[in-house]
């Protein structure tokens, strides 16, 4: 699977994950998140952001207590929680969040 | 993604029977009902066949070898040799119905390619044909069929919505292990390089990383200094685990997922506080940094491969024995295959548990003993100190894990412990529990995203059963010892169950657990407000 956007074409899996994570940059980032339903605030951005540095450092999304902790820790206690992060991404952080910082989603007993 | 239907939609089972009969049903493909096709990237990572880019839709070219109707022949013949359970499940059946009912995936489905009897036929045609002497003579006669590119789609379809979980063999006069059909039955897909995504991303990660989630030895311990940050919140003790410990007594294994998924790290700080009021000497590894083992959903030599590391790790940190968490099908791996795999581990002892004194003989040849087990015996010699009272705010019953029940009987400790740790339990019918339990849906690497209604209709029975003690008692938390089943059950809860939530037996544990020198508590291990205090503490 994949898609095209401004004449690449962009290998995905077939939940529509890139499976190259070099592939990746903001413009792609802003496609995935359009065909999501999902138009990116500054605040959608501080979640990617977010998402893309840990996993820079840890080869793997956060867990969610993680990622609502560090949320809390960086930009206040109205953004540390479940409902912020699903206001943001309705399909769940895990997953949507994931998908539009063109990380793979994780797999096994999760 | 197929969108799931509502619950009064899904529940409205078709039990009718086909027209004609199932050699002259195709199979049909249902969307929702199975996973997507593994990326070459995984099968490459374990020198596994034919990994090539793939779609697991029916009518799509699925990229087989020019010769794979030899592969399978050859590769039935080679294990019909190999493995005389698999010659004696397909010769012995007699087709009595006793499991037919007793699938929850044909009591979810109604479809009857998903009793056992019928899904075992799926390949016995295929044997009859090939095999005996009556089949290739007599062919359809004799319950013979030919392999076609349609049987071959069928039985990855139906080897797919099982998920080897063996209630139907618990019902089988003949005693047939219907779970060991459908290995076989994936083991001979896999040679084609037929695995699903969701089973060979975490084969490929256990193999090179050690888990199936890929973490990473700094990403393991990050997510542990986390965990003990929540710990201490709770309790205000510090625990300090160690990872790769030479010299420790004891190695401790559990699935990845209780280090990286809720609910499963409550369970996870469970075995921490457990062990750190114990002052137990052990250690766990950031190699040997899965229990689970989804190489046995693929084959038998997949399963050996990845279960290596377990032996391997315990020998060189110099450990005594072995000790294992919360986990389904690590063992029905460690009890039944691990130590023929890759044993004998002559270099351990048995078990004995350092705070008791007790000697687990029950392991003496594995040399590694269930956490239940471990507790139960605790509690039994008076070692813990237990508050009951902490969980009063729980009304709770326990989804006994298909693998710990029916592959090595764990099914009375964890019953023990919860009497112990908690007030209010209750039982779900007879019929549903024990070596009887109802499969969560979505055991043997079936949980994905892309079969959510697989899933759904899978754990059906199974949350029927929760529903019943849910409206009759209240119960509101469903209480198990797997890490497929805290990650399965809280969707399965939320479709079929809304109010009942999930939790490891050991998180409960640390619940009610009194340690030394802990602050007074006032919130659970998911920093939820603790019930008010009522009656004194129970020692």
């Amino acid at each position: 699977m994949g898609f095209e956007f401004n004449g690449k074409t962009y290998e995905t899996d077939d939940d529509g994950y890139l499976i190259n994570l070099d592939d990746w940059n903001q413009d792609v980032a802003n496609f995935i998140a359009q065909n999501e339903g999902i138009e990116m605030t500054e605040a959608h951005w501080e979640v990617v952001n977010f998402l893309r540095d840990y996993y820079a450092e840890y080869k793997i999304a956060p867990m969610i207590k993680i990622l609502i902790k560090e949320m809390k820790k960086m930009f206040g206690p109205e953004k540390g929680s479940n409902a912020y992060l699903y206001q943001l991404y309705p399909a769940g952080p895990a997953l949507q969040a994931c998908k539009i910082a063109g990380l793979p989603k994780p797999t096994g007993c999760v | 993604m197929a969108k799931t239907p509502k619950p009064e939609e899904l529940s409205k089972i078709d039990y009718k029977l086909p027209e004609k009969g199932w050699m002259d049903t195709p199979v049909e493909f249902k969307e929702g009902m199975y996973c997507h096709g593994a990326r070459p990237q995984y099968l490459e990572t374990v020198d596994f066949p034919n990994p090539r880019q793939w779609s697991s839709k029916k009518d799509e070219d699925w990229k087989l070898p020019e010769n794979w109707k030899e592969i399978v022949l050859n590769g039935m013949k080679e294990r019909l040799e190999k493995y005389r359970s698999f010659r004696l499940f397909m010769d012995i059946c007699v087709r009595c119905g006793a499991c037919a009912d007793k699938c929850q995936f044909f009591l979810g489905t109604g479809d009857p390619k998903n009793m056992p009897v019928l899904r075992a036929e799926l390949i016995r045609s295929v044997y009859k044909r090939y095999f005996t002497a009556s089949g290739k003579m007599l062919g359809k006669l004799a319950g013979g069929r030919e392999l076609t590119l349609d049987v071959l789609k069928e039985w990855w379809y139906y080897f797919y919505q099982c998920s080897e979980c063996r209630r139907c063999s618990v019902f089988c006069p003949y005693g047939i292990d219907q779970a060991e059909i459908t290995m076989i039955g994936r083991e001979i897909l896999n040679l084609l390089g037929l695995n699903t995504d969701w089973i060979a991303g975490p084969v490929a990660n256990s193999y090179m990383r050690g888990n199936h989630l890929g973490l990473e030895p700094h990403t393991i311990k990050s997510n542990f200094d986390f965990m003990a940050e929540d710990i201490e919140e709770v309790t205000g003790i510090k625990v300090e685990p160690t990872f790769n410990r030479k010299g420790a007594e004891i190695l401790f294994v559990a699935p990845s997922g209780d280090f990286f998924g809720d609910p499963g790290t409550y369970t996870c700080m469970g075995y921490l506080m457990l062990f750190h009021e114990l002052g137990l000497d052990y250690t766990w590894s950031t190699y040997a940094s899965e229990g689970g083992n989804f190489g046995s959903f693929t084959s038998m030599e997949m399963g050996k491969r990845l279960n290596y590391k377990i032996y391997a790790e315990a020998k060189r940190l110099g450990v005594k024995w072995i000790l294992g968490g919360e986990c389904g099908h690590m063992w029905r791996v460690v009890n039944q295959y691990m130590d023929t795999w890759n044993g004998p581990a002559d270099f351990l002892e048995v078990p004995v548990s350092p705070i008791t004194g007790t000697r687990f003989e029950n392991a003496k040849s594995t040399k590694m003993v269930h956490i239940a087990e471990f507790t139960a015996d605790l509690i039994k010699h008076g070692k813990l100190k237990l508050d009951p009272s902490r969980n009063d705010h729980l009304k709770v019953t326990f989804h006994d894990s298909c693998n710990t029940a029916r592959g090595m009987g764990i099914l009375d400790e964890p019953r023990y412990i919860l009497k112990n740790v908690l007030n209010h339990f209750y039982e779900m019918p007879e019929e549903t529990i024990r070596e009887k339990t109802f499969c969560c849906g979505s055991g043997s690497g079936l949980n994905a995203a892309e079969n959510m209604e697989l899933r759904l209709r899978g754990g059906f029975p199974r949350a029927n059963a929760v529903k019943y003690v849910h409206q009759k008692y209240g119960v509101n938390m469903l209480t198990n010892i797997c890490a497929i089943d805290r990650a399965a059950l809280p969707t399965l809860m939320n479709y079929w169950v809304p109010g009942v939530d999930v939790a490891g037996v050991h998180e409960l544990v640390a619940n009610a657990l009194v340690m030394k020198g802990e602050k007074e508590r006032t919130q659970d291990l998911r920093l939820e407000p603790l019930p008010e205090k009522v009656g004194a503490e129970n020692v």
